[in-house]
């Protein structure tokens, strides 16, 4: 019992993470159309970001750096490199891929390709007795840091016009521009909103791995990917559910089955999932 | 003249749909713009609207439109009413309204007067309206600001017939506050709405004049939609 308990909440708290990643590249897709490879820089940006100030600042404001900086390059990245390819998918593939390869040599450049061990809070550090099971605390830092976004997304979307903009803009984004409204303003929050929330799972994946590093972006948004399409494109919470499932069956097989069969569990969950609902868990279906 | 279009040309996808289209919109009234399927109706309203590359002129109110962003000439008062209707399906009826919404007093009073039902289903999701309910949507959308133009395409098709009458008086009213440039393929709709009419023939300009000139000469409509006249009569 012990053992399941404490692989639901490591499984939940690795979901937390990709759900922090495929929220704003879910958004991003769904809305603008862009296959963002380079969302795992912005995860990476503000981890290092935080993780340079940590020392001299403290942990609490060397996190709201690392989202403001990470959120920040989101937006550039759409103003500069995206905006002018919006109608040339091919070339936006090849930017974004070309951006990520580079952002980590650049990454390793400045810092180093070794990883760097990362702060977290004192408390962050001890763990929980459940069920009696010793569960490390940062798991819940991670799961209660994502239920908190996801409600946050789902009130945004919900009770804001730019909310209204963007659920409207994943259906059918010429349609929004004949009303009247200039769709690409939503086109650059959605960058800024997901280079948040990948800077906030940046530094989150630093605490839960204890360190971060160049590469570290790029091998969580491959699962961060499979999470988006399992859970439909554009759906926060379609990447939640999808998240949820891909964090715990990665968890479970690796622990019971043997290494690295969680990744291929995950790869055969993405499989299925496409040959029996294309659209995602939430996906709309696609046009006939 | 609300709307001049000057030699208008769109290529797509390797066909060259418009060939130097031509036709002028009057400042009141509906102007229908009528054809064969496939000859580039709907087109014409897209590139009008700058949804689609374009070569040509087009004046709206008197400005170019070709290369501006159709959100600015929708502001500027161009307002659309897509085939097929294009409401947001996962969106609820007020929530299709407000994101519609451009001027600081939108004219609900006038949306709820010709649509009473839309006030009834405001927190129903669009998608699960009928086809005629999402027709109301749509057209209401474009209702709620102040318009100098609106572009129409296809607004009954695939509605029972007591639904088409219905949009057919909708659109009749409408038309006293605002021109309408109508993509009509119900001859009857036709008949009742428009003053004027524009064919369009493989890409190009085939006929422009009266409508009631076009929809009283046979020959003129056998050849040009593929239908007798008798056939709009009802």
């Amino acid at each position: 019992m012990s053992t399941v308990v404490l692989l639901a909440l490591t499984g939940l708290g690795l979901a937390a993470l990709y759900f922090l990643i495929a929220s704003g590249l879910s958004l991003v897709f769904g809305l603008a159309g862009v296959l963002n490879f380079a969302h795992g820089l912005f995860l990476s940006v503000g981890a290092y970001a935080a993780w340079t100030v940590s020392e001299s600042w403290g942990l609490a404001p060397a996190v709201l750096l690392g989202i403001a900086v990470a959120a920040a390059t989101g937006a550039l990245v759409e103003l500069v490199l995206i905006r002018p390819l919006y109608t040339r998918h091919t070339e936006q593939v090849l930017v974004t891929v070309g951006l990520s390869l580079a952002g980590v040599a650049l990454l390793q450049s400045v810092w180093g390709a070794d990883a760097r061990v990362f702060p977290r809070p004192a408390w962050a550090s001890s763990v929980v007795s459940i069920a009696g099971a010793q569960v490390p605390a940062d798991r819940f830092l991670l799961i209660g840091a994502a239920v908190l976004v996801l409600l946050g997304l789902l009130a945004f979307l919900r009770f804001t016009r730019y909310g209204l903009v963007i659920r409207a803009g994943v259906e059918n984004r010429d349609m929004v521009s004949a009303l009247g409204i200039d769709v690409r303003n939503a086109f650059t929050l959605v960058f800024t909103i997901g280079g948040a929330l990948a800077g906030l799972a940046g530094i989150l994946a630093g605490m839960y791995f204890s360190s971060i590093s160049p590469g570290q972006g790029a091998s969580l948004l491959i699962f961060a990917f499979i999470v988006v399409v399992i859970g439909g494109l554009g759906s926060v919470t379609g990447a939640f559910a999808a998240a949820v499932a891909v964090g715990l069956l990665q968890q479970f097989v690796n622990y019971y089955g043997t290494a690295g069969a969680g990744d291929v569990s995950v790869v055969a969950l993405l499989a299925a999932v496409l040959l029996l609902r294309p659209a995602g868990l939430a996906g709309k279906a696609a046009p006939a | 003249m609300i709307l001049k279009i000057n030699d208008l040309s769109v290529r797509l996808g390797g066909s060259h749909i418009l060939q130097g289209v031509a036709f002028d919109v009057a400042e009141t009234g509906v102007t229908a713009l009528l054809g064969r399927n496939g000859v580039g109706k709907t087109t014409t309203l897209r590139a009008v609207l700058g949804e689609v590359p374009a070569t040509g002129e087009v004046l709206f109110d008197g400005r170019p439109a070709l290369g501006r962003a159709t959100h600015r000439l929708v502001r500027d008062g161009l307002g659309y009413v897509p085939e097929d209707r294009c409401v947001f399906a996962g969106l609820t009826v007020a929530e299709n309204l407000r994101l519609a919404v451009r001027v600081p007093s939108p004219d609900f009073d006038l949306v709820f007067d010709l649509f009473p039902e839309l006030r009834q289903r405001a927190g129903q999701r669009a998608g699960t309206l009928s086809g005629g309910q999402q027709q109301m949507v749509a057209i209401a959308r474009v209702l709620l600001n102040p318009n100098r133009l609106l572009l129409v395409d296809e607004p009954t098709k695939g509605l029972a017939p007591a639904v088409v009458t219905a949009v057919a008086a909708v659109l009749e009213r409408v038309a006293t506050r605002v021109p309408i440039l109508l993509v009509e393929q119900n001859l009857a709709v036709v008949r009742r709405l428009a003053t004027d009419a524009v064919v369009l023939e493989a890409g190009r300009t085939a006929w422009r004049g009266r409508a009631a000139d076009l929809l009283s000469d046979a020959d003129a409509t056998r050849s040009l939609l593929g239908v007798g006249t008798t056939a709009g009569r009802h």
